[in-house]
């Protein structure tokens, strides 16, 4: 189990190493996922029933919502 | 009101579209590098190994800078379409999750063997990775199709007046329905041509070049039968597609058309320009030609909607007033029912959940049963109650008709191309034609515009509904400041451009080395 374990790791690890486009790439997929779920998720994309706790009363909100 | 919808609505398609400038290639990519490295397996050849390598240097680069840009459209439901993606409950989230646990990560995993994996696995175990990114990349998509194509065709489900949530009742009803399967084939082999057109525009700079030209001219030899292949179904499922959508969604079709009173024995338009001075619902004395200038082919329109020469086909104007027979995909023949009637049943059923309500607040058993009925009774247009007059009810024509001709045009232009590529290589020739490297290059564009405006078709046509005749747009919207959204939509705006220079860049950097 621990040799499967550490093939793995040396597996990704080497991966990583020898990788030369593959770094460029990476640092792009880092701080597109930063922005997106850290930038954008946390100050722009809060859930817009994040108010109602229960899921009762967010039924209720969009029921009003819908019948008014 | 407007603006916010409008905002959130641009918001969503700038999106989308932008996700899918990604998407398409990866789809289609994957399965020509594969194929290559089949070859690369059964025949031990290193020039097979070398030439997979290069492609999947831009299956990477495509790979990394358009992974997860679809998250974003999910953050989107949960701000701009709260109430949509409350009322839609487990039906469209169920297929999503799928997505992310199993193909999302079924083709990350098999994705870094088949990067790292060239010294560390056998041969073998190598090419089933390659195979395995090829069909989870695809897989992703299957599941996303199916949940959009719930909204152009909702099924299997039941509507859940305590919660006003849509609950699945029948999960295959929903994986299988015939616009589900129809979409998900048309939209993968409209990637798989994309691809293939990419292919080949490359390989077409590389011989223009005089570069890598043994790579190239195997390349475009795989690409242009995977790509011939690939549009011949996609012609198939397109005629399916025209079908369905005139079975579940007849003003989408009319709008592609720009057909607004119907017929029977209607003409298919090849090529028209829309009269910018017609409108909906004209006194016929004094109504206006729907078209400047047109070609058609008799007959064809019916023929394609209804399997039938003189088939009636509806138009906008027929579709708002009704009153004309309509046999719907289940195969029932009933009189269509006018938008007016719709709205009257829309109506009563959007009552019939309040008084659902204020009878579970009161305790009244009955009242709640009374009301459940009529609700069951007149679901079916519930969201017709939230569309205030007729002309709502109509898509933008000219964009929904442009975009459906342009998409047929390139089309039929790329069956041309993939022809003319697999004659002038089987005859050796492709290096002296350079009027056909040049189209080749030129066709990347090309087949990226045809893809995008599928999608326009698909979405624009269908509006003003996000799930059709159950929720327009105006009651899916959340209750969020428009000033916001514009913010957002800035936002993507850059990180999306700015994601489509690198990717170009990047691109363009790894074709110009070479293999």
């Amino acid at each position: 189990m621990k040799a499967t374990l550490q093939k793995i790791w040396n597996f990704y690890y080497d991966g990583f190493r020898s990788m030369t486009l593959g770094r460029t790439l990476w640092v792009i997929i880092l701080i597109k996922l930063f922005v997106m779920f850290v930038v954008l998720r946390i100050f722009f994309f809060q859930p817009a029933m994040a108010e109602f706790e229960t899921e009762e009363q967010k039924a209720d909100n969009i029921i009003e919502q819908l019948t008014r | 009101m407007d603006s916010l919808i409008n905002l959130s609505r641009m918001q969503f398609a700038l999106t989308a579209m932008y996700h899918w400038l990604f998407v398409p290639l990866t789809l289609g990519l994957g399965f020509i590098i594969a194929f290559m490295e089949t070859r690369y397996y059964r025949t031990g050849d290193e020039f097979w190994k070398k030439m997979t390598q290069f492609w999947m240097k831009l299956f990477a680069i495509n790979f990394a800078i358009g992974i997860a840009t679809g998250i974003i459209l999910e953050f989107e439901f949960g701000t701009n379409w709260s109430n949509y993606s409350w009322f839609v409950g487990d039906i469209f989230g169920a297929p999503l999750a799928i997505e992310g646990i199993f193909a999302f990560f079924m083709e990350s995993t098999f994705f870094a063997v088949m990067y790292f994996g060239w010294e560390k696995v056998s041969k073998k175990a190598h090419l089933v990775s390659t195979w395995l990114t090829a069909i989870g990349t695809n897989l992703s998509a299957v599941w996303i199709l199916i949940a959009n194509s719930w909204m152009q065709y909702p099924t299997g489900m039941a509507f859940n007046p305590d919660t006003a949530r849509n609950e699945m009742v029948d999960f295959w009803s929903v994986v299988f329905s015939p616009v589900a399967i129809n979409k998900i084939l048309h939209t993968v082999t409209n990637a798989y041509v994309l691809a293939a057109v990419v292919v080949i525009g490359v390989s077409a700079w590389f011989l223009l070049k005089n570069r890598e030209q043994l790579l190239a001219r195997k390349s475009i030899k795989i690409a242009t039968i995977f790509g011939f292949v690939s549009l011949l179904v996609l012609i198939f499922t397109g005629d399916g597609s025209a079908y369905n959508v005139a079975k579940v969604q007849p003003m989408k079709l009319a709008a592609m058309e720009g057909l607004y009173d119907g017929e029977n024995g209607a003409p298919l338009v090849a090529f028209g320009i829309l009269n910018p001075e017609k409108d909906i619902c004209e006194d016929p004395e004094v109504a206006e030609d729907p078209y400047l200038f047109e070609i058609s082919f008799p007959k064809m329109l019916s023929l394609l909607a209804t399997r039938e020469m003189d088939g009636f086909v509806p138009g906008i104007n027929d579709i708002i007033r009704g009153g004309y027979e309509f046999t719907d995909r289940e195969g029932n023949t009933y009189i269509e029912p006018s938008f007016d009637e719709k709205k009257a049943q829309g109506t009563l059923a959007v009552h019939a959940l309040k008084a659902y309500q204020d009878a579970k607040k009161s305790g009244d058993q009955a009242a709640m049963d009374q009301a459940r009925t009529i609700l069951d009774e007149n679901f079916q247009y519930f969201g017709y109650h939230y569309i205030e007059e007729p002309e709502d009810l109509v898509p933008n024509v000219p964009l929904t008709f442009y975009a459906f001709h342009l998409m047929v045009s390139l089309g039929m232009f790329f069956l041309l191309l993939f022809v003319l590529y697999f004659w002038a290589e089987r005859k050796n020739k492709l290096e002296n034609q350079r009027w056909l490297l040049w189209l080749g290059i030129i066709s990347i564009p090309l087949v990226y515009i045809c893809s995008q405006s599928g999608w326009i078709v698909a979405e624009v046509g269908r509006q003003p509904w996000t799930i059709q005749n159950l929720l327009p747009v105006n009651a899916s919207i959340s209750g969020v400041e428009s000033d916001h959204v514009l913010t957002t939509l800035i936002l993507f705006g850059v990180l999306f451009t700015t994601l489509l220079a690198a990717e170009l860049h990047i691109m363009f950097k790894q074709i110009n080395k070479g293999a």
